[in-house]
This record gives C-alpha cells, structure tokens and sequence, in this order.
C-alpha cells in the first residue's frame, strides 16, 4: 500500500485540511506504513459476521419531547470568532 | 501524614465530617502543593484559585449544617476534554485554546452537586490523540518519578498531577488507554468504565463509541467513591444506559475466594519488558494468594487484530467529529484567504496539530469511497469478533487480567516520530475500548525504578468485580503508597 501525494492532496481536500507540501510528503511515508499494518485486517474471514457500531445494547434510544431552556443568542454568539447583526460572520459563498 | 495535600479522598471525607479540618485549609493545601511543584511537572493548563477557594468555602457552610458527600469540600483537577461552565476548555489544542463552554458536562453538574472543589483543568495529548501528552499544543507534562519521561497519555497531565499529590484526584477520558497508560505510568489508580455507565454529556467527541470518562485515585476506595457520584443514565446522552449504579464501595472486601482469573497469553507476548512481566507473574501470585482460582492458559486469538481495527474505527469517528472545526462558531479562525473553502482548510492547518491531522486523514481515507468496504466496514466485522471474544471469555472467568502496557514509562521525545511505536504502547489496552468493557489500572510494583500497572478487566457494568479484586490485591501490597518524592 503506497499512497501517492495525489492521493494525499486528495484525502486533505476531503477533510478540508490544508497541508504544507513538507507535511504531504511526510503524511504520503506515515499513512503507507500505517495502512500497510492494516493489511493484516485482510486475512480474517468475515462473511456472516455483523458489523458492530457501539457496544451498548440499546436500541432506537427514544424520549419524550419536551420543552427545556436552550442557549439565548448571546450565549450562542459568544465564542464565535467574528459576528454581525447577531449572526455568524462568515465570507462570501456567492459572489 | 503531614499535609494536608497528601490525603486521600477518604482520609479527607473523614476529617472534614469530623470538622478536624476545612474544606478551605485542604484547598489551600492542594494550591501551595501545586504552586510548589507545577514548574517541574506541568500537569495543569488552567488553574481556578479563586473559584476554587470560593467553592471550598461554599462546601464548608455545607459542612457546617450537617450537609456532607463523599466529594464534598475535595479538591479535584479535570482533564481538558470535559466542559466546564465559565472555565476555558481547550483539550490541549490551539484550536479551542479560548473556547469558553456554556454548560457544564454532566459529570462536573454531578461533583458540583455534592460541593467538590475543583482546582484547575489537566493538559493532555490534543482532542486526546496520544499516548505521552507530548501532543499538547501547549506544553508537555513530565512524569514526576523520572522527569526525563513521560506521563503517558492523553490523560497524563491528570495522572502526573495525581501521582505528584497535587490535585487528591482527577478525572480523565479514555478512548483507547487514555485513563489506564498514564495511570500505570504514574502509580495510580484508573479506571475505564464500561461504555455506557458515565454520560459523555459535555465530554468533547474524539470517537463517540469508545470514549469514556473516568476517575484517576491515589487508591481503590477512592476510585469506587468517584464511580458512585459520576455514574448513572443521563437523558442528554442516548448511549448511556438505564441500569440501576450499585454502591461501588459495596464489595470492597479483603479476599479473593471463589473469584475466576483468566490471563490472556496474547497480552504477554510483543515487545514486552521482562521486567514487566515479572512484576505482572509476581501480582497475578499475589491474586492467588488471596484465594483466586487462575488460568494461564486463556487465548483470545483476535487479540492480533484489535491495534489495527482501533486505528480504523478510532480516527473514522474523529475524522467526522473534527468536521465542527470550521473557525466558524468558535475555537480559532484564520481568514486570511480568498474564500471560504480555504479559510476552513487554513483554519484547520494551523489550529490542529501533527497528531490530529493524521488521525483525521486516516480516518478520512477509511470512510472514502472505494475504501470504506475494505477498512472501515472490515474493521467494524472484526470488532464484533473481538467483542464475541471476550463475550465467551467471561462466560468462564470472573474477569482478566493483563499488564496496563507492554513498557514502563518512556523518554520523552523517544517516540514522537514514530507513530506506529506509539500506538503500540496501548497495545494492552485498546481492546478493552473496542469491547467497550470495563478495567482498570493499580499500581503493581516497580521495573528499572518506574511503576508498573496491572490491568483487570470485567464483564460489562460489573465494575464492582474488578474494584473488588483491585482492592484485595491493594490491600495486600503497599505500591500504591510509593511515593515519586517530588518536591
């Protein structure tokens, strides 16, 4: 398993995570040496078995609907890095 | 016992309700303590003095009318992965480095309940992707029995603390080890409980169906009392479960008779210390001693397969976790770019640090297309191998028993640049997360002058299994007692 810097470049655009082209490089050696660990993964038999997603025996957690205090806007808006007019402040999606 | 730093919770509990001493001279204690030692160690990110003296004197007016917990007027550190009402959160990580909560987890709602005090939040490794603290945007924390080697992690700065008698106990979160590592690195007590028992509630997300939060103890007692107050369903969090909590200090008793121990061969074998192991056959005697049955003999063959499944499972689930991360609504933003889809990944490249940013890359190679079916969907398979594993294994034993890591505690720096040796440093613990059972970690004796951990682990909920062992063998040794002698 060898993951090419296209692959990489690939990966970092799915994850929106910008990347130096020094940490592509290094990322390209680390994650094909980690993946090819993985490769033992592929001798195990595993027709019929079921995929676990949790360990808890529960299922279709269900409750009641009701009314609880929530954050007011201010609360909501304090930890935001830029704000205007009460709302988060983000750049332009259309021009 | 000469200060007042150096009491357990127990010890502390007794003294308070016989008013022999205040809430506010055992906080005052526990801030000199960490004035004392906290250029040596750096176990702690923030430090509240003045909320925590303001609360040691709110539980000493409790006190006085009578009114009076386990945690009562007990100063407690808190890793920095636990939301805090008022008090920044920053899980060791440029990215919240000043990301106040607006609410308090579920489980300091609970402490604050019974009037804990609480003295500061713990460093860590990032988002808690680590197994040495070394992680930390911030700075590292230094193991206070070799100051040239690490805590463990990513709970280290709570183990460290703990260890160094700074805080008289701590809380941590562990995902893969993160609570039991640095607990054996460090001589103290820690417990992983079963996934489901402690609400996640306020906890930020690394990977949502193995993270738990625990207690970190100068002994077993203390564990129990900690598990008592923290546990329990909670309506905010869908996965914690609605089983009755028994009192954990219930089945604190000094024998072992009747009780079945399986030892795992699997966990003996890569990459162990000799001196490990011989501290590990020494306790597992020890276990027999006092009356229980053992088998050497028990295979869990899936074992060989649990580093790799983890390392699937665990960055997939942080990989969409860390998807909040978007400079938008809080934590740091770097909008120094032509639009908004490279101010996200310019945030994102500098608030994250190496270690995060190649969990998020392996777990978003996992779940992309034309790989999910080989990594991510086969790593889910073979965990329910793992878990069926143990599932059979306690059909027969009581519970297991295994060393908490394959080494004592390493250098710093030692590890740093090879990621594939680090994650083998909890190699010993990691199933335990994929099975999503309980263990725990006890001091178990000492090779090349550094602690040893032993690691029980249980059936599901049956904490009050492994505490009851870990208390017996506790009471038979004197480890725990040991001291780093940092001053």
């Amino acid at each position: 398993m060898k993951l090419t810097h296209a692959q990489v470049k690939h990966i970092a655009w799915l994850a929106r995570l910008g990347l130096s082209q020094t940490e592509i490089e290094k990322l390209s050696l680390q994650l094909s040496d980690i993946l090819g660990d993985f490769e033992i993964l592929q001798q195990i038999d595993t027709t019929d078995v079921p995929p676990a997603t949790h360990p808890v025996p529960l299922q279709n957690v269900f409750r009641e609907d009701k009314i609880a205090r929530s954050c007011s806007q201010k609360e909501v808006l304090a930890n935001a890095p830029r704000q205007e007019e009460n709302c988060f402040k983000v750049q332009a999606i259309l021009e | 016992m000469n200060q007042l730093y150096q009491l357990s919770i127990h010890q502390a509990h007794e003294l308070l309700k016989q008013r022999k001493i205040s809430s506010l001279e055992l906080t005052q204690s526990v801030l000199g303590r960490i004035a004392e030692v906290e250029n040596k160690i750096q176990a702690c990110i923030t430090i509240t003095e003045d909320t925590a003296l303001r609360g040691a004197k709110e539980a000493d007016s409790c006190i006085a009318r009578g009114d009076i917990a386990p945690l009562t007027g007990i100063p407690a550190l808190i890793k920095d992965v636990i939301c805090t009402q008022g008090v920044r959160t920053t899980c060791g990580s440029k990215m919240l480095e000043n990301f106040v909560p607006l609410y308090d987890a579920t489980v300091i709602q609970k402490l604050k309940t019974q009037k804990a005090v609480i003295v500061g939040k713990a460093n860590m490794d990032e988002f808690a992707m680590g197994s040495s603290t070394e992680n930390s945007a911030f700075f590292p924390t230094y193991n206070p029995w070799d100051l040239d080697c690490v805590p463990g992690g990513s709970s280290g700065g709570s183990a460290a603390a703990v260890a160094a008698d700074e805080p008289t106990y701590a809380l941590g979160s562990d995902t893969g080890g993160s609570i039991r590592q640095p607990a054996g690195f460090c001589n103290t007590v820690g417990l992983k409980p079963t996934y489901g028992r402690v609400s996640r509630f306020g906890l930020v997300a690394f990977a949502s169906s193995l993270d738990q939060i625990g207690p970190l103890t100068k002994n077993v007692t203390d564990c129990a009392l900690v598990m008592n107050t923290i546990s329990g369903y909670d309506p905010r969090d869908s996965t914690s479960v609605p089983y009755p909590i028994p009192d954990y200090t219930r089945q604190l008793i000094p024998e072992l008779k009747g009780l079945k121990i399986g030892v795992p061969r699997e966990y003996l074998v890569t990459g162990m210390q000799a001196g490990v192991r011989r501290a590990l056959e020494i306790a597992i005697n020890k276990l027999q001693e006092l009356g229980a049955e053992i088998d050497w003999e028990l295979s869990l063959p899936s074992t060989k397969y649990a580093l790799a499944v983890y390392y699937i499972l665990a960055p997939s689930e942080a990989s969409a976790n860390l998807a909040r991360y978007d400079g938008v609504k809080y934590g740091f933003s770097e909008q120094n770019a032509p639009n908004v889809i490279q101010a996200t990944e310019k945030t994102r490249q500098f608030g994250f640090g190496p270690e995060v940013k190649r969990r998020i890359m392996l777990g978003t190679y996992a779940l992309s297309a034309g790989y999910y079916d080989a990594y991510y969907l086969r790593a889910q398979k073979v965990r329910t191998l793992i878990k069926q594993e143990f599932d059979q294994a306690f059909k027969k034993y009581d519970a297991l028993v295994t060393p908490t890591s394959p080494t004592v505690a390493f250098k710093i720096g030692e590890k740093l640049e090879d990621p594939m040796q680090m994650y083998l440093s909890d190699v010993c613990t990691l199933p335990i997360n994929i099975a999503g059972v309980p263990a725990i970690s006890i001091p178990a004796g000492f090779a090349h002058d550094l602690p040893v951990g032993m690691q029980i682990i249980g059936k599901p909920f049956h904490e009050e299994t492994i505490l009851h062992i870990a208390f017996a063998y506790e009471q038979a040794t004197d480890w725990h007692k040991r001291k780093p002698g940092i001053q």
